[in-house]
């Protein structure tokens, strides 16, 4: 032995047998392939609670979730991510997948969201309406504009410019007041908690119960709110197609849309056609 | 217990094993870094260059990442003379304090940042009645490029101070020089590569700080948007772009680091070395 290696590169001939030693065993230890879904992560709270539901079902099944904007799920998925299912918050990144080839079914609208506004409980800019993110100085934050709240967030400024009792230059005052674009709706929801904020817009469905009691809402007028209609499909070359379609059908059931409007979201039957 | 006149001859197991780890090791790194670079052309990159949120990025880069280093070379460089010079109670716990940053996650850090200094924060609520506001600010942006690049450079410098010629500093004293004179005219300029080593390491990871800045200062073009976080955003709707901006950073971070590793064997920190007694 100490004729072939001497002592001191032990640790490098250590380093590569590790490196070499294990690479085998990790491939042969999940033989069971988990469901991977990528959603939205407006939709963690209510997708968590139906992955639970199916892993209880399914005795076996592994559901992992990856929540994040809709634009980097997107983009994780052109990249060569291994998903089952994308579920996104708007139809653009949905048709951005689709467009490159990369789903395996017609994309299901199967939820609804809409816009609300959100300050701290403590109110720091004691704001008592929403013509009130028009005034000078008050710290607004939005998801930037590839973020599918973000673009929603600046139709409703579009919207409540025209909309009766508003200034017709509502909506510039209060995008001169934003001070972050934030990269998805969570990052929105967690500078207005802790008060670096004064004002945001989320989606209703942000406003969870570990959320609520540092929060305090604004109903966007029904005129000028924007309903956000949630596409999912299969993904191309879904490493779990099965679970994924066992996934979406209990998305579709009745006590899966149950879950999501108990998550602050809207559900199908109850918005109508 | 290596036998030592059978070593010369035939190359061994242990020099075949370095070499593989070695080139296992820099493909690593340099493929990534390759595949940058191949994917877009240096025109594209020179043309992403004119964009308004390009250049923005680029100006709110070099702003804040050239004050974050000045304040951590300013702050940083007398606690590095202390911790190598010095022992004292507690110094365990002020080395972890100041290597820290260099472990912890950087959004944890950019979070830890807004508990302390965020407007309902522990110094924040102190800084508010001063009228000074940190986050979503471009001076937030170089508060969190401090926190993170503080062990890049006291850990050099430290090194660099501990590694003087005591007899030379004790030479000092006998001829009753004061401590302070002491330290800018002899330990100073003979630390001076190590110092270096320090600014280039504390410069590079302030120009790629991202997630610190993101939690705490937010992210908007002009104020707080800084080149790694364009990347970020860059990325999520314009590919092309996100790769051109990657390129940029990738060019500018690995002329810091070489240039500022070419200065001390150059003829100027030389010939000081030479000056040296001893040397």
């Amino acid at each position: 032995m100490s004729r072939v290696i001497d002592r001191g590169a032990m640790p490098f001939v250590a380093s590569l047998l590790l490196l070499f030693g294990t690479a085998p065993a990790h491939g042969a230890a999940n033989t069971a392939k988990p469901l991977q879904v990528f959603a939205a992560a407006s939709l963690a709270d209510a997708f968590t609670e139906l992955g639970h539901l199916l892993e209880q079902r399914q005795p076996g099944l592994r559901v992992r979730f990856n929540f994040a904007g809709s634009q980097q799920l997107a983009t994780q998925i052109e990249q060569g991510a291994a998903a089952d299912v994308f579920a996104s918050a708007d139809e653009r990144w949905m048709d951005y997948v689709r467009e490159r080839g990369l789903l395996a079914g017609e994309p299901t609208v199967f939820v609804h969201n809409r816009l609300v506004v959100i300050v701290p409980a403590t109110n720091p800019a004691r704001i008592s309406k929403l013509q009130d993110l028009a005034k000078g100085g008050i710290k607004v934050v939005l998801a930037a504009d590839a973020v599918p709240v973000g673009r929603y967030s600046r139709t409703v400024l579009r919207n409540l410019s025209r909309t009766d009792g508003f200034a017709a230059d509502f909506a510039p005052k209060v995008m001169k007041n934003v001070v972050s674009e934030e990269e998805n709706v969570k990052s929105v929801v967690s500078k207005v908690q802790l008060a670096e904020a004064d004002a945001g817009f989320v989606y209703r469905s942000d406003i969870t119960p570990a959320v609520a009691r540092y929060l305090r809402e604004f109903e966007v007028p029904a005129s000028a709110n924007v309903v956000a209609g949630y596409p999912m499909a299969l993904v191309k070359d879904a490493p779990a197609p099965e679970a994924a379609k066992a996934f979406m059908d209990l998305v579709l059931s009745a006590e899966g849309q149950q879950v999501l409007q108990r998550h602050g979201l809207m559900p199908l039957v109850a918005n109508g056609p | 217990m290596a036998d030592p006149a059978s070593r010369p001859p035939r190359p061994s197991l242990a020099s075949f094993a370095v070499l593989v780890a070695g080139t296992l090791l820099l493909a690593f790194l340099a493929l990534p870094f390759v595949g940058l670079l191949l994917r877009v052309s240096p025109r594209e990159v020179l043309a992403r260059l004119g964009s308004a949120v390009v250049l923005d990025a680029l100006r709110l880069s070099f702003v804040t990442s050239i004050a974050a280093t000045a304040v951590v070379v300013v702050l940083g460089i007398p606690v590095a003379w202390l911790l190598a010079t010095r022992e004292f109670p507690g110094k365990r716990v002020v080395e972890v304090l100041v290597d820290l940053p260099m472990v912890l996650p950087p959004t944890v850090a950019g979070f830890a940042l807004l508990m302390a200094f965020g407007r309902a924060g522990l110094a924040g609520r102190g800084l508010a009645a001063l009228g000074i506001s940190l986050p979503f600010t471009t001076l937030g942006v170089v508060v969190a490029q401090v926190f993170m690049a503080v062990p890049f450079m006291v850990g050099p410098a430290r090194a660099s101070f501990a590694s003087l010629d005591r007899k030379l500093l004790d030479a000092a004293a006998t001829l009753r020089a004061r401590e302070t004179f002491t330290f800018f005219h002899v330990a100073l300029p003979l630390a001076m590569p190590g110092l270096l080593a320090g600014v280039a390491m504390s410069g590079a990871r302030s120009l790629g700080e991202f997630g610190a800045t993101i939690t705490f200062a937010g992210n908007l073009p002009g104020s707080t948007q800084t080149m790694p976080l364009a990347v970020y955003v860059a990325l999520q709707s314009d590919l092309d772009a996100a790769v051109a901006l990657s390129v940029l950073l990738l060019v500018m971070a690995f002329g810091l680091l070489l240039g500022l590793r070419a200065a001390p064997a150059g003829s100027f920190w030389g010939r000081l070395d030479a000056r040296a007694p001893g040397r």
